[in-house]
C-alpha cells in the first residue's frame, strides 16, 4: 500500500514529527500523535479535529508503551504507518562532559525509539505489512567533535533500525530510516545556520521516501556528500572541522 | 477524540495480532487471533476482550467471500480447533459435531455408510457453525432449502448468559441462524443427514444459447431435479447474452452396487490435470491469464466445448465432484491477488429474474468490467429472519479487484444494488462486499432489523459481537 491511512506519530509536538502528522492529516490519514505538551498536541488536533488524535506520552516513561500501543490502535481501527520523530540535541560545550545531559540524549533518542519500534515490529511481523520510520540523521554518520553522544544515538538508531530491517523485511515490512540534514525546528534554533530545509519540506520528503524500504537522505546532494564524509579516513578526519 | 496515556484496558498478547481477510482477498482487517477449543474457552475470550476494551469477531473456516468474518482490532475467534464430530447414528442419519467441523469431515464421516449433507456449498471447506451462520444453500436450493432447515438442534452460545440448545420449536432458532455471528456463537449443529444409495448423481448437461433458453432449462426441469445450475458467460452480448452451460442432477438409485461410489477414493478429486500436471501450481497459470482478453477467449471456448461435447447426454458424476466444483483447483482465488475478487450475488423474485440478469451482464459490460466468472441458480424463500432466499433465482458474479477500478468497480455494484431492490430482490451477507447500509436496511425490511435489533440488546446487551460487515451495514444503528 503507497498511501498511509492509520498512523501513529511519536514526537508529534513540534519539528519534523508536527509536520509528518500534519500532512499525514491533510491527506486524509487518521493520525494519533503522541508527545509530552498536550498544549501542542491539542493544537494540531484543533486543524483536523475529525482524523487527528491526541495522546499524551513522556517516551521516557517505557512501560507504558505496550498499552498506550494497543489503546492507540484500537481508536485508529488499525495501524499501517509508525513514526519515531522524538528527538532531543542539547547544546554540548566543546570539553564538556555531562552524564546527565548525555543520559538523556540517550533515552529519548535510542531507547524511546527502541521502546516503539519493538511494538511496531511485533505487529508488524505478524500482520505482515506496515511501514517502520525513524528519523536519524546525517549527524550519526560520524562521530564528531560537537555532539558525540547525539552523534552516537543517531548512529545507534540507524543500526537498530538496519537490524529490524534485516528481521521483517521476508515479512513484507518496510523498514525505513531517513537521515535530514540540518532543519529549521526548535531543536535546531541555537546552531544558527543557513540554507537549513524548512519542516515541512522535510516532513513531504519522508513521507514519499518511506514508500520505499531502507535509509535515505533527503537531498541527493546530501547523499553524495555523506557518501564521501563516511570514507574520509579517520586520521584525516579528525584534522577536519566538519 | 483526546485519550489518556494510561488506559484501564488490559493490553491483550501482543503477538496474537494477525491479519485477516475474507476469501475473496479484497477486504483484511487486523485482529488479536483466538482459536478457542471449547464453551468454556469461549466464553473466556469474551471475558478477555471485556477486560480489553474490545468487541470479538466470530470466525469459522473464513470462506465467506467479504467482511463478514473480519473485524478491525477485535478479539477474533477462529472455531476451527472444534472440529470434532461427537455422534454419528448411521441409522437415523443424525449427526452431532462441533462448530468447527467442515462440510469435507462430516461427508467423509457419513458418505460411506450411505448419508450425503442434505445442502452443500460450492467448496467442502466451510465450517457447520459459519455455514449456519451465514444459512448457507446449494445447487438443490430450489427443493431442499438452506442447511439450517435441516438442523434438529443448535447448542447456542449468546455473550451474555449461559449456553443453551434451539430447536426448530425456537424463534429464536431463526434468528440466529443466518445473522452472521452476530447475535452469538453456535457451539454445537445436530444435522439430519440425506440418504443416498449411491455415491454417484446422474448429471444432464444442457448448453443454451441465451438467456430465454437458460430460464426454459430451469423451469423445465424445475420439478424433478435434484440440483440445478448453470454457467453463463459474462462476457456474451447482443443475442447471445446469457448463453452458457445448464446442469441439472439426480441423485442415483437402483445401481447394482453402490457401495464402491460411496468410499473417498472414488469420491476424492484428483490432484492433477490429465493425470499429468500437479494442480497444486494450477493457480499461477490460472493468474497468467486471469485478465479480461484471456478470459473473453475461455469464456468462448467453454461455450463452444459446451455446444459440442456431451451436449444434451447425460453422465454419472460423484457427488463430491458434481458439488464442489470450487475445490477442483486448489487455491485458485490465489490467481486473483494482488487486489484479490469480490463475488457480487442477488436473489431476484422468478417474475423480474430475466429482467435483472440481462440488465446486470449489460451493465458490467458497459463498464468495461465483465465478470470472470457467472453462475446462476434457483431458490425458494425460507423463514429464517435475516433470510436471503426468494421464490426466484440468483446471479453470481466474480468481478476482480485492482486498485485501480476498485471505485468503479463499487460504482458497478452499486447501480446494480438498486436494480435489484427495485424488484424486490434480496442479498447474502456471507458475499457481500459492496452493501451500503441502507441497501440492507431496505431488502430486509424494517421489521426483521427491529426484532434483529431488539434480539442483539437481549442477548448482546454490551454490543460485543461485530463484524467489519455488521459496522459497513450499520446494522446494530437504529435508522431513525
Amino acid at each position: 500500500m503507497s498511501v498511509f491511512t492509520k498512523a501513529i506519530v511519536v514526537g508529534a509536538s513540534s519539528g519534523i514529527g508536527a509536520e509528518i502528522a500534519r500532512v499525514l492529516a491533510e491527506r486524509g490519514c487518521k493520525v494519533a500523535v503522541v508527545a509530552r505538551r498536550m498544549d501542542r498536541l491539542e493544537r494540531l488536533r484543533g486543524e483536523n479535529p475529525e482524523r487527528v488524535f491526541a495522546f499524551r506520552h513522556d517516551v521516557l516513561c517505557y512501560e507504558e508503551v505496550p498499552a498506550l500501543f494497543q489503546e492507540i490502535t484500537k481508536q485508529l481501527g488499525g495501524l499501517d504507518l509508525v513514526v519515531y520523530a522524538a528527538g532531543v540535541m542539547p547544546e554540548i560545550g566543546p570539553n564538556e562532559y555531562d552524564f546527565a545531559k548525555d543520559k538523556a540524549i540517550l533515552e529519548v533518542n535510542l531507547l524511546g525509539c527502541v521502546a516503539w519500534m519493538n511494538q511496531a515490529a511485533i505487529r508488524f511481523e505478524n500482520t505482515r505489512s506496515g511501514t517502520i520510520v525513524a528519523i536519524g540523521s546525517v549527524a550519526g554518520d560520524r562521530g564528531r567533535a560537537g555532539q558525540p553522544v547525539y552523534n552516537a544515538s543517531k548512529a545507534a538508531v540507524a543500526t537498530y533500525m538496519e537490524a529490524l530491517r534485516n528481521r521483517l523485511a521476508r515479512h513484507g515490512v518496510r523498514v525505513v530510516t531517513v537521515k535530514p540534514g540540518p532543519t529549521k525546528t526548535e531543536m535546531t534554533e541555537a546552531l544558527h545556520q543557513r540554507g537549513m530545509m524548512d519542516a515541512r519540506t522535510a516532513a513531504e520528503i519522508i513521507l514519499r521516501k518511506s514508500r520505499k524500504t531502507g535509509e535515505h537522505y533527503l537531498k541527493l546532494s546530501h547523499a553524495l556528500a555523506f557518501w564521501v564524509v563516511k570514507r574520509i579516513p579517520s586520521p584525516i578526519f579528525r584534522r577536519m572541522k566538519l | 477524540m483526546t485519550a489518556p496515556a494510561r488506559t484501564d484496558a488490559a493490553p491483550l498478547p501482543a503477538d496474537r495480532i494477525a491479519r485477516l481477510s475474507g476469501f475473496g482477498m479484497s477486504s483484511a482487517a487486523d485482529g488479536y487471533l483466538f482459536r478457542p477449543t471449547s464453551p468454556d474457552e469461549i466464553r473466556e475470550a469474551f471475558e478477555l476482550a471485556r477486560k480489553a476494551g474490545r468487541q470479538v469477531t466470530l470466525r469459522g473456516a473464513g470462506r465467506s467471500y467479504g467482511d463478514a468474518a473480519i473485524g478491525a482490532e477485535c478479539v477474533v475467534l477462529d472455531f476451527t480447533r472444534m472440529n470434532r464430530i461427537l455422534s454419528w447414528d448411521k441409522t437415523s442419519g443424525l449427526l452431532e459435531a462441533e462448530a468447527g467441523a467442515t462440510v469435507e469431515e462430516v461427508w467423509r464421516h457419513t458418505l460411506e455408510d450411505g448419508w450425503w449433507p442434505p445442502v452443500v456449498s460450492g467448496t467442502m471447506h466451510p465450517t457447520l457453525a459459519g455455514a449456519l451462520a451465514m444459512n448457507i444453500h446449494g445447487k438443490n436450493n430450489f427443493v431442499e432449502g438452506t442447511l439450517g432447515e435441516h438442523i434438529a438442534e443448535i447448542e447456542f452460545l449468546p455473550p451474555s448468559g449461559e449456553a443453551r440448545n434451539l430447536t426448530p420449536d425456537d424463534d429464536l432458532f431463526f434468528a440466529v441462524i443466518g445473522s452472521a455471528g452476530l447475535l452469538g456463537a453456535i457451539t454445537k449443529v445436530k444435522l439430519r443427514m440425506k440418504r443416498v444409495e449411491c455415491g454417484d448423481l446422474r448429471v444432464l448437461p444442457v448448453s443454451c444459447p441465451n438467456w430465454d433458453a437458460q430460464f426454459a432449462a430451469f423451469e423445465e426441469m424445475e420439478a424433478g431435479a435434484d440440483y440445478m445450475v448453470s454457467w453463463i458467460d459474462a462476457f456474451a452480448r447482443g443475442s447471445a447474452a446469457g448463453r452458457g452451460l445448464f446442469h441439472a442432477a439426480w441423485y442415483l438409485t437402483g445401481v447394482s452396487d453402490p457401495a464402491p461410489t460411496l468410499r473417498p477414493e472414488h469420491q476424492d478429486l484428483p490432484d492433477t490435470i490429465l493425470g499429468r500436471f500437479p494442480k497444486a501450481d494450477a493457480w499461477r497459470w490460472l493468474r497468467r491469464f486471469n485478465r479480461r482478453f484471456w478470459m473473453r477467449r475461455l469464456n468462448f471456448a467453454k461455450h463452444l466445448a459446451a455446444r459440442t461435447l456431451g451436449n444434451g447426454r447425460p453422465h454419472p458424476q460423484s457427488l463430491v465432484g458434481f458439488s464442489f466444483l470450487l475445490d477442483y483447483v486448489p487455491n485458485w482465488r490465489w490467481a486473483y491477488l494482488p487486489g484479490g475478487f469480490i463475488q457480487y450475488q442477488s436473489f431476484v423474485p422468478k417474475e423480474h429474474a430475466r429482467f435483472v440478469f440481462a440488465r446486470q451482464v449489460a451493465m458490467q459490460q458497459e463498464a468495461g468490467m465483465e465478470s470472470f466468472l457467472a453462475v446462476m441458480k434457483r431458490h425458494r424463500p425460507d423463514r429464517f429472519l435475516l433470510s436471503h432466499a426468494v421464490d426466484g433465482y440468483s446471479l453470481a458474479l466474480d468481478f476482480k479487484v485492482t486498485e485501480r477500478n476498485r471505485a468503479k468497480i463499487w460504482d458497478l455494484c452499486h447501480r446494480m444494488n438498486d436494480l435489484v431492490l427495485e424488484c424486490g430482490g434480496r442479498f447474502y451477507f456471507a458475499k457481500d462486499s459492496t452493501m451500503r447500509p441502507d441497501d440492507a436496511r431496505r431488502y430486509l425490511g424494517e421489521e426483521a432489523l427491529g426484532r434483529f435489533r431488539n434480539l442483539k440488546r437481549e442477548l448482546d446487551p454490551d454490543g460485543l459481537l461485530t463484524s467489519e460487515l455488521a459496522r459497513r451495514l450499520r446494522l446494530f444503528e437504529n435508522s431513525d
